[in-house]
């Protein structure tokens, strides 16, 4: 079967799928996205989280052709999606909070909630075929840069999914505690670190956020 | 060659003079990683590849009476389906210190998952169902699953013709190797102790658990030779075991590393790589093979479950008399690391404690039960289990605090191991277990909120399971102490490859290593040590691949200290070149460049008086140096067969834990609330990394207590929870605080005088935290990982 969906603010489209494949072998095998992570495809480590109409999934879970028509943001356009959301004042989505929660569902509702078609294409900004190596240009999310500080990162197979996870968490809840940090990341597991440098990362990145919003007046 | 994408790339960073060593550097493929463009081996990708598939045995002991491939190789979509016959030549085993694992499954199968047939298709999916159309049948035969039924006569054999090195010092064939190690009299000791513990301890089957899975990449070349591209170890070591069974020389079977998503061990033995290049030499095309989760669980060795019998006695004042041990490691069917890694578990069997006599001895078996091999900690954790909770056991005998009890025993510089080697470095035991019991202890009733209980820092967490109810705290310590490096008289060398130019008008330094970056930031590292030894800013990592000379294994804590020590010493000596270089061009100029002692610094030659030269990038200006250089550690020595005696290691890493839990004692239920922890690191080239390894690896050691175990069912020795729903591994809500302690005592025999650190935390954190457990609760708790049954006595 043929899907189409749009994936980091550009339509993508995969023919001759099985039935059977997975919103994530899709984005890894078809669409030339292996950002998100195969770590055991069981949805049970969250190396492959990626967010379908703004929520946090388990690609590895979704059926690909359940992603017809929809929203999907994935590590590679993680910081386009986070510069996307700053622009808006601190919500990708326009609906911070609320309308996350409510695409859940709804497989056929394409657009009509999480990112719009509208900011989608701004964020096409990227110059195509770039995939391959636009972090450095094109700039980090605030989480990234601070995985990347913190030493958040060792072999760095689960750091996609966290980030994806850990950006969500920052957008519902822009200074979390302890307890809702690791409650949120609570699905994503991590074998090198000992979690405590990806606690200091999600940290490190809320402080930023809040200097920048407080620093700037806004 | 061409066609590959998403390959592994040069690393190139720049830095300031202070990101050399001892700064918190940061990683040069951070932002490749946090991008989702660096390369892991799952990542690969090539037009017109296909994609390869392993079929495993379904039962651990049977012959194999057929294989009908007929019907798998006629699906559409299929390439090629292999077996054992099909092998082109008569290499048909491998193996890390022992050839006998078979490429393919021959006559028989020896444990469940054992690979039997391969498959290549065009779709992983159609991959997988051809292999479901191969017919396999099966005559199951007698199972050998613990020493009892290895050892008992007429026991089924699970290699019948056994002709390695050890075959003949074993007393049963069904035992891969055995050493004793006796010193002194510890009968006679025995009569002179005042109290005697013994204990039996049982330490679970434990799975490194990398998120990366075994994968990898193969590509026929035009030349009949293969380029391989893998996450591994060792890619030599790979290359030693892969060239033979393909029938090519080694210099046809091109190896790259692909990115690496963990290791810890479970990558030292080969998995996917013969039989993805045995798929690409037979349909002429690239193939790609990626396990799954639930394979990766039957595709690489576990750590060795096991058995131990410990005696200790003390006098009244408390100073231990005689230690008596017997290990019993379980090595599954086949080798692989067991000889070595029964040479550390007797060889450090006392722990980090003086005791001058003793009567050890450590055993692996072959059985039918998954092979077990290497991971972190590596013989050492299992002994560090047993000895650790035989000293709380005397010190609860003698009435004293187990710390103190501990630091009245400790060893230091020049304490001799039961192997007669003396400890000739810094081995700061009691003061680690000063520093543990000196961090505050957390506040009590840390779940209690002006609103009742948040559940979250309770046992039980978010289920929601307790309000505070039935919860007691219990705080336990532990030390260890694990060898650094290969042992053995094992030749444990490494090789470097350093250029120095001009590009772009800057002195650049090039790093070109067979060293497997698996997470653990050598690549950091190597950077560091180039920047510090050349006075250059930017340097790029070339990718490792087997071009260059071997980097040895990334094991053992030994990378940064051996393949760290050849990128030292390369650079030294490409310094002189510079230098020679310089003296050329310029040294008429300056009659320093003569009589002074002279450095790389700041991008410049300068004199130790701090007198500027020259400029690197005119000294360099239209040349380069290039050197690769072997670097060799001192030399070890193998344990003697019968004595156990011989200077068989190279160095010592020390780590001590504080763990601090709290036990819902109704349900069975464990929080561990702090582990702390202090280590030795002999000086922390980079910080961050030191601190970030310190932590990983406490944490692997609080799996193993409270509920990392792969279960064997010992009626069929199949593997019965081979996923990650069922093999438990610490999320972030199941693991504390990890404070750090960093203690920095030169090793003068060292480079920059580190000391390996990536295994010495996952000694000591298991029994730390089983301590604390049996502190909260009063009870013996013997077996890891505890279990609420165990707890709960239901």
């Amino acid at each position: 079967m043929r899907v189409k969906f749009t994936v980091n603010g550009r339509e993508q489209q995969a023919d001759d799928v099985w039935e059977g494949e997975s919103l994530l072998y899709v984005l890894r095998e078809r669409m030339g996205l292996p950002g998100s992570k195969n770590a055991c495809e069981q949805g049970e480590c969250g190396s492959c989280t990626v967010r379908l109409d703004g929520v946090p999934v388990c690609s590895c879970l979704v059926a690909a052709g359940q992603a017809e028509g929809r929203e999907v943001v994935t590590v590679e356009g993680l910081a386009d999606f986070a510069e996307q959301r700053a622009r808006r004042g601190g919500c990708a989505t326009g609906a911070c909070g609320t309308a996350a929660g409510t695409a859940a569902g709804t497989a056929s509702s394409g657009t009509a909630s999480g990112t719009s078609l509208d900011a989608a294409r701004r964020r096409q900004a990227k110059p195509a075929g770039a995939d391959g190596r636009t972090g450095e240009q094109a700039g980090l999310a605030p989480i990234q840069q601070a995985f990347i500080d913190a030493g958040a990162v060792q072999c760095g197979f689960c750091t996609p999914g966290l980030l994806v996870a850990a950006d969500e968490l920052l957008e519902r809840n822009a200074q979390p505690s302890d307890a809702d940090i690791r409650e949120a990341l609570s699905g994503n597991l991590c074998r090198c670190t000992g979690y405590e440098k990806i606690l200091d990362a999600v940290r490190l990145a809320a402080a930023r956020g809040d200097a920048r919003t407080t620093g700037t007046g806004a | 060659m061409t066609g590959v994408t998403r390959t592994p790339t040069h690393l190139t960073q720049g830095g300031t003079a202070d990101a050399g060593i001892g700064a918190s550097t940061l990683r040069p493929d951070g932002t490749l990683k946090v991008t989702g463009e660096f390369a892991y081996s799952s990542d690969l990708w090539h037009e017109d590849m296909l994609w390869g598939f392993t079929l495993r045995s379904t039962v651990a002991h049977a012959e194999i009476v057929s294989i009908d491939t007929s019907e798998a190789l006629a699906q559409p979509g299929v390439y090629a389906v292999l077996t054992y016959d099909d092998l082109p030549t008569d290499v048909k085993n491998y193996g890390l210190e022992i050839q006998d694992t078979p490429v393919l499954a021959h006559g028989k199968v020896r444990h469940h998952g054992e690979p039997v047939a391969l498959v290549a298709a065009d779709h992983p999916e159609t991959a997988r169902r051809a292999a479901a159309k191969i017919s396999i049948e099966y005559r199951e035969l007698p199972l050998v699953t613990d020493e009892e039924s290895a050892t008992r006569e007429g026991a089924p054999l699970v290699h019948e013709n056994r002709t390695d090195h050890h075959a003949g010092h074993v007393p049963h064939p069904n035992i891969v190797h055995r050493q004793p190690i006796v010193r002194g009299d510890a009968e006679a000791a025995a009569r002179r102790a005042d109290v005697i513990v013994t204990g039996e301890y049982v330490f679970g089957m434990q799975d490194q658990a990398f998120l990366g899975p075994e994968s990898g990449l193969a590509v026929p070349g035009e030349d009949g030779g293969v380029d391989l591209y893998v996450a591994t170890q060792w890619l030599h070591s790979d290359l030693r075991q892969i060239a033979p069974v393909l029938g090519l020389p080694e210099e046809k079977v091109r190896m790259t590393l692909s990115g690496v998503g963990g290791a810890f061990g479970g990558r030292e033995d080969l998995s996917m790589q013969i039989h993805a290049c045995l798929l690409a030499l037979r349909t002429g095309k690239p193939v790609k093979i990626v396990y799954n989760r639930f394979e990766s669980f039957f595709g690489h060795v576990h750590r060795h479950p096991a058995k131990l019998w410990y005696e200790h006695g003390a006098t009244k004042d408390g100073k231990l008399t005689h230690l008596k041990c017997r290990i019993v490691l379980d090595g599954g069917a086949y080798a692989s690391a067991s000889p070595a890694v029964v040479g550390n578990a007797s060889s450090l069997s006392v722990g980090p404690y003086v005791v001058e006599d003793v009567d050890i001895e450590a055993i692996a078996l072959y059985s039918n039960n998954p092979p077990c091999g290497a991971m972190r900690g590596f013989g050492a954790v299992q002994a560090c289990f047993a000895y650790e909770a035989q000293m709380d056991k005397l010190a609860k005998k003698l009435g004293m605090d187990p710390v103190e009890f501990r630091q009245l025993n400790a060893m230091e510089q020049g304490t001799r191991l039961p192997t007669g080697q003396e400890v000739d470095s810094p081995a700061p035991v009691a003061e680690l277990l000063r520093r543990v019991k000196a961090m505050p202890l957390p506040p009590e009733n840390q779940w209690v909120t002006t609103e009742g209980a948040d559940v979250r820092a309770l046992p039980g967490g978010l289920s929601n399971t307790t309000h505070g109810e039935d919860v007691v705290r219990g705080v336990g310590y532990a030390v260890g102490i694990k060898n650094v490096g290969f042992s053995e008289g094992f030749d444990d060398y490494s090789t470097a490859r350093v250029r120095m130019e001009v590009v772009g008008g800057e002195p650049v330094a090039t790093v070109h290593t067979a060293m497997a970056e698996v997470g653990q930031g050598g690549v950091t590292v190597h950077a560091q040590i180039a920047r510090t030894e050349l006075g250059v800013e930017q340097v790029t990592i070339h990718p490792a691949d087997t071009q260059v000379g071997s980097a040895g294994s990334t094991s053992a804590s030994r990378q940064t200290y051996v393949t760290g020590g050849a990128v030292k010493n390369t650079c030294e000596h490409v310094r002189e070149k510079v230098l020679e270089l310089g003296r050329r061009k310029f040294g008429t100029h300056h009659p320093a460049w003569a009589t002074a002692e002279l450095v790389l610094e700041g991008g410049k030659v300068v004199t130790d008086g701090g007198e500027v030269l020259a400029d690197l990038v005119d000294v360099l200006e239209g040349e380069a140096v290039d050197l690769e250089l072997e670097w060799r550690h001192r030399p070890t020595e193998a344990f003697d067969l019968r004595t156990g005696q011989g200077n068989g290691h190279v160095q010592y890493s020390f780590a001590a834990h504080r763990a601090v839990v709290e036990v819902d004692t109704g349900l069975g239920l464990v929080k561990v609330i702090e582990l702390a922890c202090a280590q030795d690191v002999g000086k922390a080239l980079n910080p961050l990394s030191v601190v970030g390894q310190i932590q990983g690896g406490t944490t692997q050691g609080l799996g193993v207590a409270v509920m990392e175990e792969i279960i064997v069912d010992p009626k069929t020795a199949k593997v019965r929870n081979p996923s990650f729903t069922d093999y438990l591994i610490p999320t972030i809500l199941d693991t504390p605080t990890i404070p750090v302690d960093v203690l920095e005592l030169a090793d003068e025999h060292a480079p920059y005088g580190l000391r390996g650190i990536g295994e010495a935390p996952t000694l000591s954190s298991t029994p730390a935290v089983l301590a604390a457990i049996r502190n909260a609760t009063g009870l013996e708790l013997n077996r890891t990982p505890v279990r609420p049954e165990h707890l709960t006595g239901t």
